[in-house]
């Protein structure tokens, strides 16, 4: 196990930040923020699959550039960093991860390279109403041939243009694939607690659509799909969390009370060190699902799952004392610790909350233990 | 019996001496409010009782409505005598024990009541004017105030003077019997709608920080005053930033002697500690409802029967109960004439953080769907996600955490205070940063 990233993975972060330094400012992340009718930011999605992102995970011969998981890895720690206002985790992680695991041959061919060029935004629909969905509660209905049901909310459903949703059919869950651009899907676009990245209801009333896998076996892609989703964004959050900290220290630096920079008092000092300490906690986690992902390591569930139950609370943490940090300025529109705030709120939630994970965590020790 | 009447039972406190200490006794026979105030208390609302309906009416005014409903109401409140119930006969008054205030605030709290925009001015600018006016000045201010006809800010906070707000650089110079006054205050709570404001600003440069201070009440429709809404991180646009150009006050508005305003505004400071401890949003009891409705994480059961979610829900019992029987200890000693002590600040440094613990904690819950925060969808409306977004707000409001454990510390436990950089220097050589 290596815990650090080559040379080439570190040159790729570099571009990477400076990319998105450019492309994704702040500027640019609100003004899909206070544009009601803006789901995502189409330019910074274009340039994107110019880079070659969207495909860094998938294989050469399915039109991807065909890295590792690892550079995948890199590069959801700054767009977390970026707040980047694209579907990239509903397309790369979900979709995508869903047909690199589950798809035929055929499916891989038709999806993969529109992905891999910018083509095709993809998402994932399991949640059909407020709790953490379970497989005897999936109501989404697959006949083999249509798909009947609601799915709400689906992060990035507004933009999406095809959907992997979990739906029962008579052998059980299945996953099924499904064009959201047809008669049989209405969708309505949700109003959330992070307007930088879209969400929205799905209807689907005999929507045609396609079994992803095998009959019966959606619960457990579904869970397989969550794990590898759930080490990605990890990163995502490892980046966020560092950009608020990396905020709050440049700001207890040059701000100052009692005539004194406001980082000279213990207050402040202990609350930086804190996010630090959790923000450390949570990267070795993450690095360490990172290494079971790329390596299809029988341990990813467990380090998936302690990656996310431990970047989760680091984000948490680093973006609501990084409001704290900035005093009045930080409960501000105009300055970004909001826009973290937001997003922590979401990537907490988009693959299912922190205590269902911590819940899967302790569950899948005492499996480890028990075999 | 109804609640509000029970609750005195809990605030009846006796001092009894024990050990050489002063403990808090409850004593179990109540004392009664006066039969036409409790009369008067239940019979008739003013207000629409509270529920998701009235909520959503009330929501759906626009600012203008909802500044009018709210005066409207205000003014009716003055005249069912429920506006300052312990404050003096001559200032419009009942000279009730703030028992009385605790009983109705309690009962108000039930109802939709629109009293926000009253709650800075007559809970700590007023009393302040009360305290450092003249009887002229007093006829002039405290009887609309209380009436609703005229609204109240505080000015206090400026760009580089929040945490450190004896810092204030707005200055005010003195123009035959005016003072003029240049500078800009920020974070002003309903500035945009506030007929008059206290204002600190630095009268001598040349003194130390907290000696160089006075305070006035200053019309915020004078000639040179600019109100700006800010936009906050929770979207409303509550509070503002305030620029004053050559603005004149006469001196009959000074509230205490010039270079004293320090004093004054730590007046105002302890009313705000004790003003700004409420909870704002869904407390522990609306989370126990809601966790009957929805999964555990385990998937198994209703949340309500999860553990681990039990043992939060407790903390926040405790915490909240706690508070409120040390409001009630405060109140105890208000009307035995005691000014309540730093102590009283406890309630913020819980509150805020409670609050946005819940709303976490709610929103959570629900997994993914928790991202939702249209009122059309989201549990209780959207108030949990409201109070997620506005809890950051509060932690800073009225006196950060950090501050406020600073005077927990250092007032209370009589720690050593930090090293000052400010002791013995005048304001214009202090250091002051970007
Ligand atoms: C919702 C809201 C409403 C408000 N309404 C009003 C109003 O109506 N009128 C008004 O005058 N003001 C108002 N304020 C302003 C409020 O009082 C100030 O924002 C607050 O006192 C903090 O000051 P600051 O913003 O300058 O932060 P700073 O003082 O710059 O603080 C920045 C950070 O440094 C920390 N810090 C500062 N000093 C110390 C120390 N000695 N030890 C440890 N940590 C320290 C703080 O805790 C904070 O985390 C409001 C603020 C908010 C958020």
């Amino acid at each position: 196990m290596n815990f650090d990233f080559s040379d080439d993975q570190k040159a790729l972060k570099d571009q990477a930040r400076k990319f998105l330094a450019d492309k994704s400012s702040s500027k640019a992340v609100r003004a899909v923020l206070n544009d009601d009718a803006a789901f995502f930011d189409a330019a910074l999605w274009k340039g994107v699959a110019e880079l070659g992102w969207l495909g860094a995970a998938i294989p050469e011969e399915h039109g991807g550039l065909g890295l590792g998981r690892l550079e995948l890895c890199v590069l959801a720690e700054e767009i977390g960093r970026a707040v980047a206002p694209i579907p990239f985790s509903s397309t790369v992680y979900f979709f995508a991860e869903a047909l690199m695991l589950a798809g035929a041959e055929a499916q891989k061919r038709d999806h993969l390279p529109k992905i891999a060029a910018g083509e095709r935004i993809g998402c994932f629909a399991l949640s059909e109403g407020p709790g953490a969905p379970a497989e005897a509660s999936i109501e989404a209905k697959f006949d083999g041939a249509t798909l009947s049901g609601v799915k709400i909310p689906v992060t990035d459903g507004d933009c999406a243009d095809w959907a992997v949703v979990v739906a029962k059919e008579a052998a059980g869950v299945s996953l099924v694939l499904v064009d959201l651009n047809q008669a049989g899907v209405a969708r309505e676009t949700l109003k959330t607690i992070d307007p930088t990245r879209g969400a929205a209801k799905l209807t689907f009333t005999n929507a045609k659509a396609e079994r992803l896998g095998a009959a019966g076996q959606g619960w457990a892609l579904a869970e397989a799909v969550l794990d590898r989703a759930a080490a990605l964004i990890a990163f995502e959050q490892i980046g966020g969390s560092q950009a608020c900290l990396e905020m709050a220290i440049d700001y207890a630096k040059n701000r100052y009370a009692f005539s004194r920079p406001i980082g000279s008092f213990q207050g402040i000092k202990h609350k930086l060190a804190d996010m630090y300490v959790a923000i450390e906690v949570a990267r070795s986690n993450a690095y360490y699902g990172a290494w079971a992902l790329s390596t299809e390591a029988a341990e990813l569930p467990f380090a998936a799952a302690a990656a996310r139950a431990a970047a989760s609370d680091a984000y948490y943490l680093c973006a609501k004392e990084n409001i704290q940090t900035h005093g009045g300025m930080g409960f501000t529109w105009e300055v970004d610790c909001h826009l973290f705030f937001r997003r922590a709120k979401l990537l907490a939630l988009q693959a299912g909350s922190p205590a269902v994970w911590k819940e899967k965590l302790v569950k899948r020790l005492e499996q480890r233990n028990a075999a | 019996m109804r609640r509000g009447a029970r609750s005195i039972v809990w605030v009846a406190f006796k001092s009894r001496r024990f050990k050489g200490r002063r403990i808090w006794i409850s004593t179990t026979r109540p004392r009664k409010p006066s039969f036409a105030l409790r009369r008067a208390l239940f019979s008739k609302p003013i207000a629409s009782p509270k529920s998701a309906e009235a909520e959503r009416l009330s929501r759906k005014l626009s600012p203008k409505d909802y500044l009018a409903a709210a005066k409207d109401y205000q003014r009716k409140k003055a005249e069912a005598g429920f506006a300052g119930i312990t404050w003096a006969k001559e200032q419009g008054g009942r000279a009730l024990p703030p028992i009385y205030a605790v009983i109705f605030n309690s009962e108000e709290a039930k109802f939709d009541a629109p009293a926000h925009p009253f709650s800075i001015g007559l809970g700590m600018c007023v009393p302040t004017v009360i305290a450092f006016s003249d009887e002229a000045t007093k006829d002039r201010y405290v009887a609309k105030a209380l009436r609703g006809d005229e609204i109240w800010c505080q000015l206090f906070s400026e760009p580089g003077a929040g945490s450190d707000v004896a810092a204030s650089k707005t200055k005010a110079v003195k123009d035959g019997g005016d003072w003029i006054i240049n500078g800009q205050k920020v974070w002003t709570t309903g500035a945009h709608f506030s007929d008059f404001g206290i204002l600190l600003v630095r009268t001598n440069p040349d003194v130390e920080k907290h000696k160089g201070l006075t305070m006035f009440i200053v019309d915020m429709k004078a000639p040179g005053v600019e109100v700006r809404q800010i936009h906050q991180a929770s979207g409303g646009r509550d509070f503002n930033e305030v620029y004053f150009t050559d603005v004149r006050i006469p001196d009959q508005n000074r509230l205490g002697e010039p270079g004293m305003g320090w004093n004054v505004a730590l007046v105002t400071l302890m009313n705000e500690r004790l003003a700004v401890g409420g909870s704002y949003g869904p407390d522990y009891k609306e989370i126990f409802e809601f966790a009957k409705g929805i999964a555990a994480p385990s998937g198994e059961g209703a949340l309500i029967k999860d553990e681990a979610f039990r043992q939060k829900l407790a903390d926040w019992i405790v915490r909240a109960e706690g508070y409120k029987l040390a409001k009630f200890r405060t109140m105890t000693a208000l009307s035995r004439g005691q000014t309540p002590g730093p102590e009283s600040s406890i309630g913020k440094v819980i509150n805020a953080n409670q609050m946005m613990d819940i709303a976490n904690t709610a929103i959570e819950a629900q997994d993914l769907y928790g991202i939702i925060d249209d009122p059309a969808y989201a549990a209780l409306e959207g108030a949990f996600h409201q109070s997620y977004m506005f809890a950051p707000g509060l932690r800073i409001a009225g006196g950060t955490d950090e501050i406020l454990k600073n005077i927990i510390a250092e007032r209370v436990l009589g720690l050593p205070q930090e090293p000052r950089a400010d002791k013995g220097v005048a304001f214009k050589d202090l250091p002051s940063g970007r």
